[in-house]
């Protein structure tokens, strides 16, 4: 980071600073209440004074988000959650700025203000319920259901290719991303604290249940039959290792990574790769982001962490440079400078 | 002083400079008004540029033009006919001659008139030899020629250079033929050039070349003085109707003590004030290039909420794009500065062109209830204080304000006397303070109904706002069927309110009587140039000229009042007439409209109110 803005709150914080007094509206055996729940308990331990945060969304059930934390909190319109975060931040480059989204919200009607927040590595939250469908207006497809997923404007299945969100953050030259399923609190305050720690746009996709429109709909990784085989719990430093006794390993063959089985097939320990997510080449960040059943397992915890300048870093060295080496210092003397005669 | 050619005095001329859209038209036309401006004219200048940055050479398409009037009187337009064309081909000499006054002057490159270029333009014979010219003062100077030979003493001068440069030696003859001094010019050239001095040599080189030839041929029948305006005491600058709009916004920032916010969309004719503002990032603007009109509103939003003084600037398509936004700025209360520099539309339009057609769009082309405040820049300079007024209205009163100029006004440019700062009124924005336990976002004044500005980073003021209707007072998200009648009107009487604090609506011209003209926007200058033409000849006729749309002076109805006859004047096919229908039912109204890309032109407006006049008496 070139510049330190983090005001150490001078008492410290509890999660009861951040309760809101407003009535909680989603519907019971949402994802979103353990997302919430993390970020009351993630928010005391980040650093900054409670009225140094400030929570961006668009429009969605995850975009109610704001009214339930009690931060500075602007709730704008479909899509635009990252557009409004870009102006926040650069007018107050001091604020945490956290953008609740979900994947229509950020990947269809805002999937230009997405990609261009990434490529710009502004420095942001942005917390993206994933849930594969559009709840709030009850049910249509988004552009991460799977191909073939029933909904009430796909009753035949849809003919859509989804969006897998790390192949577009990685794509948009991400700095930061991470994925965690929302019933895993432990690791969604581990992913939060982190991404608050990051410098430029960190996006942390929940794959998120939605009870009503799309019960399950992240089945294949989260059942319990099938969990041990298709999630790889990452960790920076370590092999990625899965399955039920931690057996299973990632190994990288040719340009492909493959599932294999340690002490299966000559495959030995050595083989099995050890994440390093402050890697800068995104190679192997995008590979591992892109995995999934029935080949692979997911990829959870912190894929990619790379250090790059922030865009808001970098509008503020521009302005104090031209501030130093400029003659005109304010509208009187703009107003007088160059080509100007008097009349007496 | 020449000895050849007599001198007279006139009192404006209307120059027009036209050649290829790459042949320097814009510099040669903006270096002779700056020089004019040092030399004491006042003036008006307006650039007429096709979309294409470089169509096919020597085509009606890539014809490109700069037309200033200078005059030693108050001058409000660029004019309506030329007495000087300066016309670097053909092509140039086909789109333009129709703006040359009969027994004008026609200065032509007779290098550039060649077999293939003349039937290039359309021309079936050569114009220059035909006869067609007869009713003007042609002269024919091989410019091309001359220019390359009055280099070929320097070595390191392509011919292709040369004839770029081709553009000064025809300011030569210009300077030469309107009597300027020289030594100003190059001391425009000078301060361009300080950075280039081997074209800094080839542009003085041809300009005195140029200015020698004009002196030494026998061609000038008589050269032109134009005397020096008597303008206020003060210090003046040329300036165009972007720079007026960028500089107005900076100094509402520094008033204010907000710091400037631009979030923005290139788009013809607006961009130039983003180029603006972000070259003054020492005096804190920010500046984001958005990712489309969308992404530019939507930040200025997200600035506005933290604090700053947000500004989007765009023109029609934009403005469409933008309509959402503007909603959750009327929701929120949020003060947004959204400047619409019009163009001819729908759609793409005529993007180089000028029109005044977005008004009903500005007014109401959103979903909801949702009034902003509304308010038009009248000439280049004025777009400085109506940019200020825009912010200060906006701030003051936390709501979005659309700022209408458009392309004449925007590319146009005319002298400005500079203020001072501190001479410009004050701007209080109301900023609520830390720690005050009375807080709540939607708690307003009693009187102009304005709720506070509360900046995220401020310590007790936590609280949330969206897009969502509000319940009055606390903010809090509702959907309780009165609350939101009493949130519409509120939010109505708040815009309306603001009448009580603009200025009374002027009138020019007779207060009363026979016949009134209403226009608004960028036609003052043409609209004030005939009604002050019709005045001199004795005429009784009087002109509300509007810059205050939404909501409108509160004098507005009583003025429409007190006339017999009232027409409203637009370039567009009526949109004020039908707000001033709306807003006044009872009053009959006439209309004239224009809707050609082009300004109103003196003559045809003096025509029509005569008409209007003797149709009385009869």
């Amino acid at each position: 980071m070139i510049t330190n803005r983090i005001v150490t709150s001078e008492k410290s914080l509890t999660k009861e600073d951040f309760e809101s007094d407003q009535m909680v509206k989603w519907c019971p055996g949402c994802g979103a209440h353990a997302i919430l729940k993390s970020v009351e308990n993630v928010f005391p331990e980040i650093g900054y004074k409670k009225e140094n945060f400030m929570f961006v969304s668009g429009i969605g059930c995850s975009s109610r988000f704001p009214y339930y934390v009690n931060t500075y909190g602007f709730h704008g319109i479909h899509g635009r959650a990252a557009a409004i975060a870009t102006g926040v931040k650069l007018s107050n480059p001091g604020l945490s700025v956290w953008i609740a989204t979900g994947d229509g919200d950020s990947m269809a009607i805002g999937g230009n203000h997405f990609i261009h927040i990434i490529r710009r590595n502004l420095d942001v939250n942005i917390i993206l319920f994933n849930n594969q469908i559009y709840g709030l207006t009850k049910g249509q497809y988004s552009p991460t259901t799977p191909i073939g997923g029933i909904t009430r404007t796909s009753p035949h299945g849809t003919v859509e290719h989804p969006f897998v969100t790390a192949g577009l953050v990685m794509g948009s030259q991400g700095t930061f991303f991470a994925r965690v399923l929302d019933t895993n609190i432990k690791m969604m305050n581990e992913v939060m604290f982190e991404a608050a720690r990051h410098d430029g746009t960190s996006v942390i996709e929940i794959l998120q249940n939605c009870i009503i429109f799309a019960d399950k709909t992240h089945a294949k990784v989260t059942e319990k039959e099938v969990r041990d085989d298709f999630q790889l719990h990452l960790r920076h430093g370590e092999r990625m290792l899965y399955g039920k006794n931690m057996e299973k390993g990632i190994q990288l063959k040719g340009t492909k990574l493959q599932g294999v089985t340690v002490g299966l097939n000559g495959v030995e320990m050595e083989d099995i790769l050890i994440h390093d997510q402050y890697e800068k080449n995104p190679g192997l960040h995008r590979m591992l982001g892109k995995m999934g059943p029935p080949d692979l397992p997911v990829a959870l915890g912190v894929i990619r962490s790379a250090e790059f300048e922030t865009y808001d870093d970098m509008v503020e060295i521009q302005i104090e440079s031209a501030r130093e080496q400029s003659e005109i210092k304010c509208m009187d003397d703009l107003l007088k400078s160059g080509e100007t005669f008097e009349v007496k | 002083m020449d000895k050849k050619s007599s001198l007279k005095e006139k009192e404006s001329v209307v120059i027009k400079f036209a050649g290829d859209s790459g042949d320097g038209m814009q510099l040669a036309g903006t270096l002779f008004s700056d020089t004019a401006a040092v030399l004491g004219n006042d003036l008006f200048t307006f650039p007429d540029y096709p979309a294409e940055i470089r169509a096919p050479h020597n085509t009606l398409a890539g014809v490109s033009g700069f037309q200033v009037q200078i005059g030693s009187e108050k001058i409000f337009s660029s004019g309506d006919l030329c007495d000087v064309l300066v016309a670097m081909n053909p092509a140039s000499l086909k789109t333009n001659l129709k703006w040359v006054k009969p027994g004008g002057t026609i200065i032509v490159d007779s290098d550039a008139f060649t077999e293939k270029a003349f039937e290039k333009s359309g021309y079936h014979s050569n114009p220059l030899s035909d006869g067609s010219l007869d009713v003007y003062k042609l002269i024919r100077a091989p410019i091309t020629t001359m220019t390359r030979e009055s280099l070929s003493h320097m070595n390191n001068v392509t011919a292709r250079a040369a004839d770029r440069s081709r553009n000064m030696f025809a300011l030569g003859i210009i300077t030469f033929l309107f009597n300027q001094n020289i030594e100003a010019t190059f001391k425009f050239l000078e301060g361009k050039f300080s950075s280039k001095p081997l074209v800094l040599e080839i542009n003085k080189t041809l300009l005195a070349a140029g200015y020698n030839f004009a002196d030494t041929i026998e061609a000038v029948e008589s050269t032109y003085k134009v005397p020096k305006a008597t303008l206020k005491r003060g210090i003046y600058r040329n300036i165009s109707g972007n720079v007026a709009t960028a500089w107005g916004l900076m100094a509402a920032a520094e008033r204010s003590g907000r710091p400037l916010f631009l979030g923005s969309y290139p788009i013809t004719p607006a961009t130039e004030i983003l180029i603006e503002i972000t070259k003054h990032k020492a005096l804190g603007a920010k500046v984001f290039q958005a990712e489309d009109e969308i992404a530019g509103i939507c930040s200025a939003i997200g600035a506005s909420y933290t604090g700053s003084l947000a500004v989007t600037t765009t023109s029609g398509p934009g403005l469409s794009l933008k309509s959402e936004a503007i909603g959750l700025a009327v929701m929120t209360e949020l003060p947004l500065v959204i400047v619409n520099v019009q163009r001819a539309g729908p759609s793409t339009g005529m993007p180089t062109k000028s029109e005044q057609s977005d008004l009903l769009q500005a007014l109401w082309g959103r979903n909801g209830e949702c009034p902003a405040i509304v308010m038009a820049a009248s000439t280049p300079a004025n777009c400085f204080y109506y940019a200020y007024e825009a912010a200060k209205l906006s701030m003051e009163h936390m709501t979005p304000v659309i700022l209408l100029t458009d392309g004449y006004l925007g590319n146009g440019s005319e002298l400005f006397r500079i203020p001072r700062v501190s001479d410009l009124p004050e701007i209080k924005p109301p900023i609520a303070s830390a720690n005050d336990k009375s807080y709540k976002p939607y708690k307003r004044h009693p009187e102009t109904l304005v709720r506070q500005w509360a900046l995220p980073g401020t310590e007790g003021l936590r609280h949330r706002i969206g897009g969502l209707e509000k319940t009055d007072i606390s903010g809090t998200v509702s959907t309780d069927p009165l609350n939101h009648q009493i949130m519409v009107q509120i939010r109505e009487a708040k815009v309306k309110k603001v009448a009580d604090i603009i200025p009374l609506q002027k009138i020019e011209g007779e207060k009363s009587g026979d016949l009134l003209v209403v226009s608004w926007g960028g036609t003052e200058g043409s609209i004030r140039t005939a009604i002050r033409e019709m005045q001199k000849d004795g005429k009784k006729i009087g002109h509300a000229h509007f810059n205050h749309i939404m909501p409108l002076p509160r004098n507005t109805g009583e003025i429409l009042n007190s006339y017999k006859k009232i027409i409203v004047c637009e370039l567009n096919n009526g949109q004020f007439l039908k707000y001033l229908r709306t807003e006044f039912p009872e009053i009959k109204y006439l209309q004239y409209n224009k809707i050609q890309g082009l300004p109103f032109f003196t003559g045809e407006l003096v025509d029509k109110f005569n008409q209007l006049i003797e149709e009385k008496q009869s």
